[in-house]
C-alpha cells in the first residue's frame, strides 16, 4: 500500500516555465504568482482551453514539509489549484500556485477563463484570498455580512453544545 | 460570530453586495462584463464599446428577484433579472441558500465517514459522488489498481442506473416546469423503478453510502438481474410516450427549439460540462475521452446536439437514458463472479464472522471504525461524468485519517453561470425552460 506513496519528481522537468511534478500519477505544474497568467496564456495556447476547476488550500496545520513541492519552491500558507482540460489532447493538467499569508492576492483568471468567475469567488468567501480584477469580488455562499473566511483551517467549526437533560448548566 | 475566532491577518473584507446592482451604480465596462462581452466580442470590439455611453434606460427597466422559493427554480435557487418588458437584459444567479459547510465537515469526517458526506452534495445522483470520492481515495492509497473486477463492474452498473434515474427525474421537472404537468408524474413513475431497484440493493433509496473506498457495502442481492431486466424492458416503451408526449409535439418543440442557445466557444469558456456543453456539439464526455473504471470495455454512443439549445439538452438526456440502457445491457453480460471489495484489512472492515474467532479481525475492526484508516500524503484530483457534468474530487491528504481538505467539483455549481449567457435577451416565460435546460441540483451547488 505505502510502496506507490513516494512520486518522485522527473529532475528538472519543465513546462511552460514552471517545474513539473507527478502526483500519483497526475501532472502537476507549479507557477508563481507573477507568472501565473503568463503560465495560464501559454497552457491555453497549448490546447489547454478549459478550466475545470479553480479551489484553494489552507495549509496552516499541515506540519510535514512533504507537501511534494519541488525544492525551489517554498510552501507559503495558502495554494491555488487549477484543474485545466485540453479537450483535443484528452488531458488533465493541475496548476498549483503558492500564496504568502500576509499578500492573499492573485490576479483574476477572469479574463482567460470566464467560467472561473463564480470559483473565485467562491475562494474568496472560503478562504480570503482575494482576486485583482475579478468582475464581482463578493461573497458567494455565505451571507454578505459573514465575518471570517469558514474554510481556514483557523475558523473554528462553531458546534453547538450538546445539552443533556437534568445536566448542571 | 466574533471576529476573535480568526486568527491571523485578516483579509480585508471589501465584499461588495451580491445583489445585481442598478445600471446607473456600474461602470460601463462593468456592464458589459456583466452581460457577458469577455465572451462575446474581441477585445477590440469590447474596447470600441466601453469608449461609447452604454445607453442608460432606467426608466425603462425594472430588476426583480426570481426566487429563491419560486417551484421551478428547483430548490432555492434565486435569480435577479433585469427585464425591460418581458424581455430579460440582464440575470445574476445568486447562491448560498442551501450552503452547509459540506467542504469544512468533510474535515472532520474520516475516510470511512466521508461517503455519508458526499452523497448528500448531489442528493439526485448520490452514487456517482460516492464513487468520484472513492475512486479519489483508493489512488491516493494506491490500491486503485487492486479493486476486484466485480465491484469495477457493480460500481459502473450502480452509476448508470443512477445516470438513468436522475435523468428521469429530469424528463419530470422539465416536463413540470413547460407546463406538462403529467409529465412529472410519468417520469416520477419511471424513476421510482430504478429507486426500488437502489432500495433493494442498498438498502436506501438515496444517500447510499453504498460505494466506498476499497469497493462496496455489499454484494448484489439474489434475484438482482431480474429486477434489472425488468427495469430494462419496461422502460422503452414509456421512452416512446416521452416522444409522443413531448419531443414530438410542436408546443413543446416550440417551447424548447431556440430557447438559451449557447455556442460551442461559449460553453467551453464557462467550463460547463456534461450536456450542457454536448448540446452545443463538443463531443466531450468523460466515460468516453477520459476513460475511468471499465467505460472502455462497453460500446456506448456519445450523444451531442446541433444548436446549443434547450431542446438539445432535452433530447440529449433522453437519449443518454437509452444509452445507459446499452451500456447496462452489456454490464450484465459481463459482471463477473468474485469479490465485491477489496480484501485489504486495512481499508475493508473484517466479515462480521471473522470478528468472533480471530483476534486479529476484532483490532482491524476496531480500529477501523474508531481511528478510521490512514491515508498516505498526497493531492489528487479525479473526475468522472454525472449525469449533470464533470463531478470532481479533489483531496490533499496529511497522512491522517482524515482529509486534509477536500474539494467537490460540482457540476451544477459551474454549469449555473452559463444560465446568464442563456438567458440574455430571452423571454422572462423562457427562463424557466432555460433554467430547467440546466437542470441544477442546489445542494450540490451550495455544498
Amino acid at each position: 500500500m505505502s510502496d506507490a506513496v513516494v512520486d518522485s519528481p522527473a529532475p528538472a522537468e519543465q513546462l511552460y516555465g514552471c517545474v513539473v511534478t507527478y502526483s500519483r500519477g497526475e501532472k502537476v505544474i507549479h507557477a508563481s504568482r507573477g507568472n501565473y497568467i503568463a503560465t495560464l496564456k501559454k497552457a491555453i495556447d497549448d490546447s489547454f482551453t478549459m478550466c475545470t476547476d479553480l479551489t484553494a488550500v489552507d495549509f496552516l496545520t499541515y506540519a510535514s514539509t512533504n507537501r511534494q513541492l519541488p525544492s525551489d519552491i517554498s510552501g507559503e500558507r495558502f495554494e491555488i489549484v487549477l484543474n485545466l482540460i485540453s479537450l483535443e489532447r484528452r488531458e488533465r493538467l493541475r496548476l498549483r500556485v503558492q500564496i504568502a499569508e500576509g499578500e492573499a492576492t492573485l490576479p483574476t483568471a477572469f479574463d482567460l477563463f470566464p467560467g472561473t468567475e463564480a470559483m473565485e469567488r467562491e475562494v474568496f468567501d472560503m478562504f480570503g484570498i482575494e482576486f485583482e480584477g475579478h468582475p464581482d469580488p463578493s461573497r458567494i455562499l455565505m451571507p454578505e455580512d459573514w465575518e471570517g473566511h469558514p474554510l481556514r483551517k483557523d475558523f473554528s467549526v462553531g458546534r453547538i453544545p450538546v445539552q443533556f437533560k437534568g445536566a448542571p448548566s | 460570530m466574533t471576529s476573535d475566532l480568526i486568527a491571523g491577518t485578516p483579509a480585508a473584507t471589501g465584499e461588495g453586495p451580491q445583489e445585481m446592482r442598478s445600471r446607473s451604480e456600474l461602470t460601463a465596462k462593468e456592464v458589459l462584463r456583466e452581460v457577458g462581452s469577455v465572451l462575446r466580442m474581441s477585445e477590440k470590439e469590447a474596447s470600441e464599446l466601453t469608449s461609447s455611453p452604454v445607453e442608460n434606460d432606467e426608466e425603462q427597466t425594472m430588476i426583480i428577484n426570481m426566487g429563491p422559493q419560486h417551484p421551478s427554480t428547483h430548490g432555492v435557487l434565486r435569480l435577479m433579472l433585469e427585464l425591460q418588458g418581458e424581455k430579460v437584459l440582464r440575470c445574476k444567479p445568486i447562491i448560498g441558500y442551501l450552503h452547509t459547510g459540506m467542504e469544512k465537515q468533510a474535515e472532520e469526517l474520516s475516510y470511512m465517514q466521508g461517503g455519508t458526506n458526499v452523497t448528500r452534495m448531489d442528493y439526485v445522483s448520490p452514487l456517482n459522488n460516492e464513487l468520484v470520492f472513492s475512486l479519489a481515495v483508493e489512488k491516493l492509497l494506491g490500491i486503485d489498481g487492486d479493486i476486484p473486477e466485480r465491484a469495477t463492474w457493480m460500481r459502473m452498473l450502480l452509476s448508470e442506473l443512477n445516470r438513468m434515474s436522475s435523468h428521469l427525474l429530469f424528463m419530470a421537472t422539465n416536463g413540470m416546469d413547460m407546463g406538462a404537468v403529467s409529465m412529472m408524474i410519468y417520469g416520477w413513475r419511471e424513476r421510482e423503478e430504478v429507486l426500488r431497484f437502489f432500495q433493494k440493493v442498498t438498502g436506501l433509496r438515496m444517500n447510499h453510502n453504498f460505494i466506498r473506498p476499497g469497493g462496496l457495502a455489499a454484494d448484489l442481492p439474489a434475484g438482482w438481474r431480474d429486477d434489472v431486466l425488468a427495469i430494462l424492458e419496461g422502460l422503452p416503451p414509456r421512452l416512446a410516450e416521452y416522444d409522443i408526449l413531448m419531443t414530438n409535439q410542436p408546443i413543446w418543440r416550440e417551447r424548447l427549439q431556440g430557447v438559451g442557445v449557447i455556442t460551442a466557444e461559449e460553453a467551453v469558456a464557462l467550463g460547463t460540462s456534461g450536456p450542457i456543453l454536448r448540446s452545443t456539439g463538443v463531443a466531450w464526455d468523460l466515460r468516453r475521452d477520459l476513460p475511468y473504471l471499465k467505460y472502455k470495455e462497453v460500446e456506448f454512443d456519445v450523444i451531442v446536439g446541433s444548436y446549443g439549445d434547450s431542446f438539445d439538452r432535452y433530447a440529449i438526456r433522453l437519449n443518454e437514458i437509452r444509452e445507459s440502457m446499452k451500456i447496462v445491457y452489456q454490464i450484465l453480460d459481463k459482471m463477473p463472479s468474485g469479490d465485491y471489495r477489496i480484501q485489504d484489512k486495512k481499508v475493508t472492515p473484517p466479515p462480521r464472522a471473522r470478528i468472533d474467532e480471530s483476534m486479529e479481525a476484532l483490532i482491524h475492526h476496531f480500529k477501523i471504525f474508531t481511528e478510521g484508516f490512514k491515508v498516505p500524503e498526497g493531492e489528487v484530483y479525479v473526475g468522472i461524468e454525472s449525469p449533470r457534468g464533470e463531478i470532481g474530487c479533489y483531496i490533499v491528504s496529511d497522512g491522517s485519517p482524515k482529509p486534509y481538505r477536500l474539494h467537490m467539483r460540482a457540476p451544477s455549481f459551474v454549469n449555473i453561470q452559463a444560465l446568464p449567457h442563456m438567458m440574455r435577451d430571452g423571454l422572462i416565460a423562457d427562463a424557466v425552460a432555460v433554467i430547467s435546460s440546466i437542470d441544477p441540483v442546489l445542494g450540490e451547488v451550495d455544498r
